[in-house]
C-alpha cells in the first residue's frame, strides 16, 4: 500500500523527507518511543522496529494543528488531533524537522477529497455484509408501508436538481404529487421541503423535517406548502412546528429571504421557537471547552468558569430540551410535528435524530443507531465535509466547521447515561463514530450529501464504516453488556444536574481511564460469569430431566 | 407532646419542588418525633415522613389565593413544600414545628425514645459491633514503638479526647501532660494511625500555644518521641490544615503554629483548608443552586463555582493525599488545625481510605468514622446543629469527608466494598438522631448521657442490612482494593454530587442503576451457584441409585430482570419533565389514559418471575416497582401501618 501511495506525483513532491531515524514520540499516557519516523501519503508512521512496542499509525487527516519548537538542533513538533489526542514527536536536525513539519501541514491539508485516504484503503478484512447496501431508502420505506399506507416515496429529486442535499428518495404524504413538491421546494431553503423524517408506530404521529420557509419581508405564501404539511395532520387535529431558532433570529431571516410558518397561513400548527446555536458558535465552544480541558494548571473555580464560558453544556441542554419537546408532542400531545431551523442540515438534524432515540426504541441498537445516522445525518445531507474539515485545535477562523454532530453524539451519551440498560451500544461506539466523522479510513462520512457520494463513487470505491463495525469481532467490543431491550419512550432529564461533561471523549487524553475500564471489565466478567452459570444450570437442568424420564420407577403406579 | 399546638390539619397540599402544578392533597400529622403528610387521594395512601430531628428550618411565606406555604428544609436535603388552607392553622404547624425540629436538650433527642423490638442483649451487643481496640490491634499496636496510655482515663488531661489514647513508647506521662498544657483544649498530639508495614505514623492534635514566641521543652520533646518511634525516616511532617494567614492571625490569641527552629527535624506545611464559617456559607450557598426550579446549565455552573464548595472538597482530598503520600514513603506525619477536631479529622481520615484498603471496606468505614470523627471528639451536636446551640457553630465537615470518599469512589469504582447509598445513609443519620452514635460531643458527654445503655448503635443497623449497601463491582483481590489510592485531584475530577444533595429530586438521577442491575445478577449468580451444585448432586444421586427424583421447582433463568431506578412517585420515574417551560398540556402531569398498549417486557410464560417484579409494575411506563426491596432507602415514604418501631425492623 505505502508504495502505492509513495507513486502518486502529488504526494511524492509533498515529502521532502521521507524517514527520519532516532525520532521520539511522546503520547498521554504512554510510555516514550524512539524509533524511525516515516512519512507516507496518507500516514504519519512511527516504529521502534522493537516487537512488543506499539507502532503509531497516523492519518493525516486526523491532524487538526501543528506547532514547532527548537531547543538546540533537536526540533518538536506537536501534532494536535481532531481526536483530541495531543502527541509531540522529537525529531533530531533542524532541516528534517522542518521538512516533517511542512509536509504534514501539506498532507494534513489536502484539498481534493479523491485524495483521500478511502479511495486507496483497501480492506484487510472480510466484508461479511457490504455497508453500502444496508440501510438503504427503499427498504426503511418497506418498514414504514408496513405501518402505514398514507406514504409514499418520491423520486422527485432523483437527478437531484429538486434539493441538492437531500437524497434521490424521500418520503412523502401519498396525496401530494411531484409537482406540488417541487413548489414547495421552491419556498423552501436549499429546496428542502418537509419530507418524513420519523413515523410513531404507537398513535401513527410523524415527525417532518425541512428547511426554513422563504416567506422573506413581504410575508410571501405557498398553498402547496401548507397543503403538504396539513396532509399530515389528523382531522380536526393540530401540529406543532418546532423552529430551533428564537423569534429574535427567526425574524432576522426574514431580511435575507427566510423566515417562518406564519399564524394566519397555518392555523393549525402552533410555532414553538427554541435556542440552539448556529455553527460558528458551537464550534467556538468546542474549542473553549476543549482548552479548558486540557490546562491542567487550573484552579477549581477557573476550571469551573471556563467549563461554564465555554457553553458546550448549555448547547447540550438546549438540544436535548428541543428533542424531548418534540418527542413529546408526539407521544404524549398525539400531535405531529415539523421541525426546522435555517437550513434544516444541522440543529434540525439533531432534533430529529434525537427525538427517535427517544422514542424508537429500534434507535437503541447498534445497526438501528447506524441506520438513524445513515437516515438523519448522510442521507439527510448534514455537511460532513465542511462540518468536520477541523475540530478542536484548527488555528485557522471557523468558516463553515461545526460539531453539530459531535453534540448529537455527547446528547446521546447523556441519555445513555441515564438509561444505562436501554442501549445495545456502548461508549466506545459513540467515541468511534466521532473519529471517523472527523478523520476515516472509511467512505461512509465523505462528502456532503447524497449527490457528492454518488459524484464521487464512494460506494464503489471505498469501504463503509458499517462494513466494519458490522462483524463479530467489532460488535463485541462496542455492544453495552446491560443491553436489555425496552420496548418503551425513555424521558430524560435536563435538569443541569443530570447533565454530565462527556468524559471519556473530553478527558480521555488528560486523565487515565484505568480504573473505569478495569470497572467496566469487572462489570462484563460478572455478566458473562452470570449467563455461563446459566447456560450451566440449564444443560444439568436437561440432563436431570432426561435422567427422571428415563427412571422406570418413575412410570410405575 | 406539649410542644404540638394542632396534631392535625386537613386539606393540606404538599406542592413538588419542580413542577408546582403537580400537588397532593392530604392531611398533616404532627407527633412527638414526625411530621406526616397522608395523602387522600385514592388508592395510594402514600405517606410522607419527616423526623423532627432532621428539620433544619421551618419557613411560612405570605399567604396567597391556594393557601399558606410553608417550607421545610431537612438537613438532609429534603425541602417539603406545603400549602396549608387557614392561616391560623399554618401559624400553629409552624410554631409547632419550630419548636419540635429544636431540642433544647439531649433528654428530647429521637434516639432516646427510639425503641425497636430488639431486646436488651441484642441492644448491648450493637455497641460491641465496632471495636476500636480491635482497629488498633490490626495496626499491629501495642509494640515496641507505640504504647496505650492511660494518662486521659477519667479526662482529666483533655476532656474532649478519648480516655484511651496511643503514644510513643518513649512519651512519659510528664511530657505528655506537658505537652497537653501547650496545646488548645488540652489536645496534645496522639495517634491516628500507625502502618505496620513501615512504621510510619498519622498523629494528630491541637494548635501549639506558641502565640509569637513561646516554647514548651515537653511538647518538643513529644513530636522527637513520635519521630523516635518511627526508626526508619530522620525528619517527620507537621501539616497545619489552615490557611497561613488564619495561623498567623491565631498567632495574636497566643495561639498558633510550630516554629521550625524549635523542634528538631520537623518539616512545617500548611494547607490551606478554610474554617468551619466559610465551609457553612459555601454549602449554604450550593444548596440555594441546588434549589433553584428550572436553572440555566450557566446559573448551576457559576453557582457551584461561586459557592466554592468544589474548591473546598479539593482542599481536603489534596491534604489527605499529602499525608497519605508521606506516610506511604515512610515518614510520619502530625496534623493539626486549630482545635484538631474538624479539619484534622476530615483530613486525617481522607489519609486512612487512601492508605489503607480495610478502611474501604463496610466495616472499616464504620471503625474509621468511630475512630476518627467520635472517638476523637468531632463536635455533632454542634456542627450537626442537634440542639439549638449557636448557629455559627454549625457546619457540614462531615459531609465533606463523606464527599470526598465518594469523589474516590467515581475514580475507583471497584475500589470500595461500600456504595454510594450507604455514604448517603450514613449522612442521613448522622443528622437524624435516631441511633446513639453521634449524639454529644466527645466520649466524656457520651459516657455522661449513657448513651450506650440507653440508645441503639446504627453500625449493626447498617450491617444487618448491607446487602443493599455493597458495592457490586468490589472484590477483595482486586487492584483497586489493595495499597494506596492514588486520586488524580486535577478539578475537572471533581464531580457535583447529585446523589446527595439533590437526592430527593428524584427526577435528576439516572432511571436505571447499574448497580442495582448488577446486585441483581450477582444474587441470581450466587443462586445458580447453589442449583449447579444441588442439580450436580441430584444427577449423581439418580445415576446412582435411579431412585425416585425430587421434584424441583425453581426458576428458568433465560432473562435478568431490568432494574428501573424509581422515586416515590413511580409516574415521575419514566415521564416527560418540564421540557417546555409549561407550554404542552399535558406536560409532566399525569400519564393520559392508556390508550395506547404499552408493551411490557416480553416474558416466557414458563418463566417464574421474581414476585417483586411482577406484582407491582407499572403498567404505563413498564417499570418495575422494587421499593419493597429497599428497607434502608432514606425516602420517608414508609408503610401506612408501621409504628416508629418498625423502621428498623426491616
Amino acid at each position: 500500500i505505502l508504495i502505492k501511495e509513495y507513486q502518486i506525483m502529488e504526494f511524492a513532491e509533498l515529502i521532502k523527507t521521507p524517514r527520519v531515524d532516532g525520532v521520539v514520540l511522546h503520547r498521554p499516557f504512554m510510555p516514550t518511543v524512539e524509533g524511525t519516523l516515516c512519512l507516507t501519503g496518507h500516514h504519519l508512521i512511527l516504529s521502534s522496529r522493537q516487537d512488543n512496542t506499539e507502532e503509531l499509525w497516523l492519518l493525516h487527516s486526523n491532524i487538526d494543528s501543528t506547532e514547532k519548537r527548537f531547543v538546540g538542533s533537536v526540533g518538536s513538533i506537536i501534532v494536535k488531533c481532531k481526536d483530541l489526542r495531543v502527541i509531540q514527536l522529537d525529531i533530531p536536525g533542524m532541516e528534517e524537522c522542518l521538512n516533517i513539519a511542512s509536509s504534514i501541514e501539506a498532507l494534513s491539508t489536502l484539498d481534493s477529497v479523491s485524495l483521500m485516504y478511502p479511495f486507496f484503503y483497501r480492506p484487510m478484512f472480510e466484508v461479511i455484509e457490504d455497508g453500502w447496501n444496508s440501510y438503504l431508502p427503499q427498504d426503511a420505506f418497506k418498514e414504514l408501508e408496513s405501518m402505514t399506507d398514507e406514504w409514499r416515496l418520491s423520486k422527485v429529486n432523483k437527478d437531484f436538481t429538486v434539493c441538492p442535499s437531500y437524497p434521490p428518495l424521500v418520503a412523502v404524504p401519498k396525496n401530494i404529487d411531484d409537482d406540488t413538491l417541487k413548489k414547495v421546494a421552491a419556498f423552501r431553503h436549499g429546496g428542502r421541503f418537509p419530507v418524513l423524517s420519523y413515523y410513531h408506530k404507537k398513535n401513527g404521529m410523524v415527525m417532518m423535517r425541512a428547511g426554513q420557509p422563504l416567506t422573506g419581508t413581504n410575508g410571501r405564501r405557498c398553498k402547496e406548502d401548507e397543503k403538504l404539511i396539513n396532509a399530515t395532520l389528523r382531522p380536526g387535529k393540530r401540529g406543532y412546528i418546532i423552529d430551533t431558532r428564537t423569534i429574535n433570529v427567526a425574524q432576522q431571516a426574514k431580511a435575507r429571504g427566510g423566515g417562518f410558518e406564519s399564524e394566519g397561513n397555518y392555523p393549525q400548527w402552533r410555532r414553538i421557537h427554541k435556542a440552539i446555536d448556529r455553527y460558528n458558535v458551537l464550534q467556538e465552544s468546542l474549542i473553549k471547552l476543549v482548552e479548558a480541558c486540557n490546562d491542567q494548571s487550573h484552579s477549581m473555580d477557573r476550571w469551573l468558569s471556563k467549563l461554564e464560558a465555554s457553553n458546550w453544556q448549555t448547547h447540550i441542554k438546549e438540544i436535548l430540551t428541543t428533542a424531548c419537546l418534540a418527542a413529546q408532542c408526539i407521544d404524549r400531545e398525539g400531535a405531529s410535528v415539523l421541525v426546522h431551523g435555517t437550513e434544516g442540515t444541522d440543529s434540525t438534524l439533531q432534533v430529529s435524530s434525537l427525538a427517535q432515540i427517544i422514542l424508537d426504541p429500534g434507535c437503541r441498537t447498534i445497526k438501528g443507531f447506524q441506520g438513524l445516522v445513515e437516515r438523519e445525518w448522510l442521507q439527510a445531507g448534514h455537511p460532513f465535509q465542511q462540518r468536520c474539515a477541523q475540530s478542536a485545535y484548527s488555528n485557522s477562523k471557523p468558516r463553515q466547521e461545526a460539531p453539530a454532530f459531535l453534540l448529537f453524539l455527547d446528547c446521546v451519551w447523556q441519555v445513555l447515561r441515564q438509561f444505562p440498560c436501554s442501549f445495545e451500544f456502548n461508549e466506545s461506539f459513540l467515541v468511534l463514530l466521532f473519529e471517523h466523522a472527523y478523520a476515516s479510513q472509511f467512505g461512509t462520512f465523505l462528502g456532503s450529501c447524497a449527490a457528492d457520494r454518488a459524484r464521487l463513487s464512494l460506494p464503489e470505491k471505498t469501504v463503509s464504516l458499517w462494513s466494519w463495525v458490522n462483524r463479530p469481532q467489532e460488535l463485541e467490543r462496542l455492544t453495552n453488556p446491560l443491553y436489555e431491550a425496552n420496548s418503551l419512550v425513555i424521558w430524560p432529564s435536563v435538569a443541569p444536574q443530570s447533565l454530565l461533561l462527556w468524559e471519556g471523549l473530553f478527558l480521555r487524553w488528560n486523565r487515565s481511564s484505568k480504573c473505569l475500564d478495569e470497572a467496566y471489565e469487572e462489570m462484563v466478567h460478572i455478566i458473562e460469569y452470570n449467563k455461563e452459570l446459566q447456560n450451566k444450570v440449564n444443560s444439568l437442568r436437561r440432563q436431570l430431566a432426561q435422567l427422571e424420564t428415563e427412571d422406570p420407577l418413575l412410570d410405575t403406579p | 407532646m406539649e410542644h404540638i399546638r394542632l396534631p392535625k390539619v386537613e386539606n393540606v397540599r404538599l406542592l413538588d419542588r419542580v413542577s408546582p402544578r403537580k400537588s397532593r392533597v392530604g392531611t398533616l400529622y404532627l407527633t412527638a418525633t414526625h411530621s406526616i403528610f397522608v395523602e387522600s387521594e385514592a388508592g395510594g395512601r402514600s405517606e410522607t415522613w419527616v423526623l423532627h430531628s432532621l428539620v433544619s428550618s421551618v419557613d411560612k411565606q405570605a399567604a396567597n389565593a391556594s393557601g399558606c406555604p410553608l417550607l421545610i428544609r431537612c438537613k438532609n436535603f429534603q425541602i417539603l413544600h406545603f400549602s396549608i388552607p387557614r392561616e391560623q392553622d399554618c401559624h400553629d404547624v409552624y410554631l409547632s414545628m419550630q419548636r419540635l425540629s429544636q431540642p433544647e436538650c439531649y433528654e428530647e433527642l429521637y434516639c432516646f425514645s427510639y425503641k425497636p423490638s430488639i431486646d436488651e442483649e441484642e441492644r448491648r451487643r450493637e455497641w460491641a459491633f465496632v471495636d476500636l481496640k480491635s482497629d488498633y490491634r490490626r495496626m499491629g499496636l501495642p509494640n515496641s514503638l507505640w504504647k496505650l496510655s492511660p494518662v486521659n482515663q477519667h479526662y482529666k488531661v483533655s476532656d474532649t479526647y478519648p480516655a484511651e489514647l496511643f503514644v510513643p513508647e518513649s512519651a512519659t506521662p510528664p511530657v505528655l501532660v506537658g505537652s497537653s498544657k501547650f496545646r488548645s483544649r488540652g489536645r496534645f498530639p496522639a495517634l491516628s494511625y500507625y502502618s505496620k508495614e513501615n512504621h510510619a505514623a498519622i498523629c494528630r492534635s491541637s494548635q501549639p500555644l506558641s502565640g509569637f514566641s513561646a516554647r514548651c521543652l515537653e511538647d518538643e520533646q513529644m513530636l522527637e518521641a513520635i519521630l523516635k518511634s518511627n526508626p526508619r525516616s530522620d525528619f517527620m511532617y507537621v501539616v497545619d490544615t489552615r490557611p497561613k494567614l488564619n495561623a498567623i492571625a491565631n498567632r495574636a490569641a497566643g495561639k498558633g503554629y510550630e516554629n521550625e527552629d524549635n523542634y528538631s527535624n520537623i518539616k512545617f506545611q500548611f494547607m490551606g483548608i478554610e474554617n468551619i464559617h466559610v465551609m457553612r456559607n459555601s454549602q449554604q450557598k450550593m444548596l440555594e443552586v441546588c434549589e433553584l426550579r428550572s436553572p440555566s446549565m450557566s446559573d448551576f455552573l457559576e453557582g457551584l463555582e461561586s459557592s466554592g464548595w468544589l474548591k473546598h472538597i479539593k482542599a481536603v482530598l489534596d491534604t489527605g493525599v499529602f499525608i497519605a503520600k508521606a506516610v506511604a514513603e515512610g515518614v510520619s506525619v502530625l496534623v493539626h488545625c486549630s482545635d484538631g477536631w474538624d479539619r484534622t479529622a476530615q483530613v486525617c481520615s481522607v489519609a486512612c481510605v487512601l492508605l489503607d484498603p480495610y478502611y474501604r471496606t463496610l466495616k472499616g468505614l464504620m471503625v474509621l468514622i468511630e475512630k476518627d470523627w467520635v472517638s476523637f471528639g468531632h463536635k455533632f451536636t454542634q456542627r450537626c446543629n442537634h440542639l439549638v446551640r449557636d448557629s455559627k457553630e454549625v457546619s457540614p465537615i462531615i459531609d465533606q469527608f463523606l464527599e470526598c470518599v465518594w469523589q474516590l469512589m467515581e475514580q475507583f469504582p471497584c475500589a470500595f466494598e461500600y456504595n454510594e447509598r450507604l455514604l448517603i445513609t450514613v449522612h442521613n443519620h448522622i443528622y437524624s438522631c435516631q441511633f446513639g452514635n453521634f449524639i454529644g460531643n466527645n466520649q466524656r458527654e457520651r459516657k455522661e448521657l449513657r448513651v450506650h445503655e440507653r440508645t441503639h448503635s446504627l453500625w449493626s443497623y447498617l450491617w444487618t442490612n448491607r446487602a443493599e449497601l455493597i458495592n457490586p463491582l468490589y472484590r477483595q483481590n482486586h487492584s483497586q482494593s489493595q495499597g494506596l489510592l492514588r486520586p488524580s485531584t486535577a478539578p475537572y475530577c471533581f464531580k457535583f454530587w447529585r446523589g446527595l444533595y439533590n437526592h430527593f429530586d428524584c427526577g435528576m438521577h439516572p432511571r436505571q442503576s447499574v448497580e442495582d442491575y448488577l446486585r441483581v445478577i450477582r444474587e441470581e449468580t450466587q443462586q445458580l451457584e447453589e442449583q449447579l451444585d444441588s442439580h450436580k448432586q441430584k444427577i449423581a444421586q439418580l445415576e446412582q441409585e435411579q431412585g425416585w427424583s425430587v421434584a424441583c421447582a425453581e426458576a428458568i433463568f433465560d432473562k435478568s430482570p431490568t432494574v428501573w431506578v424509581f422515586g416515590k412517585d413511580l409516574a415521575l420515574a419514566n415521564t416527560p419533565q418540564d421540557y417546555t417551560g409549561g407550554f404542552l398540556t399535558s406536560s409532566p402531569c399525569t400519564p393520559k389514559a392508556p390508550g395506547s398498549p404499552l408493551i411490557l417486557p416480553p416474558q416466557d410464560s414458563n418463566q417464574t418471575v421474581d414476585s417483586n417484579l411482577s406484582n407491582s409494575s407499572d403498567q404505563e411506563s413498564g417499570i418495575a416497582d422494587l421499593s419493597c426491596r429497599s428497607p434502608l432507602s432514606e425516602d420517608s415514604t414508609r408503610d401506612p401501618d408501621s409504628d416508629e418501631a418498625a423502621y428498623s425492623a426491616a
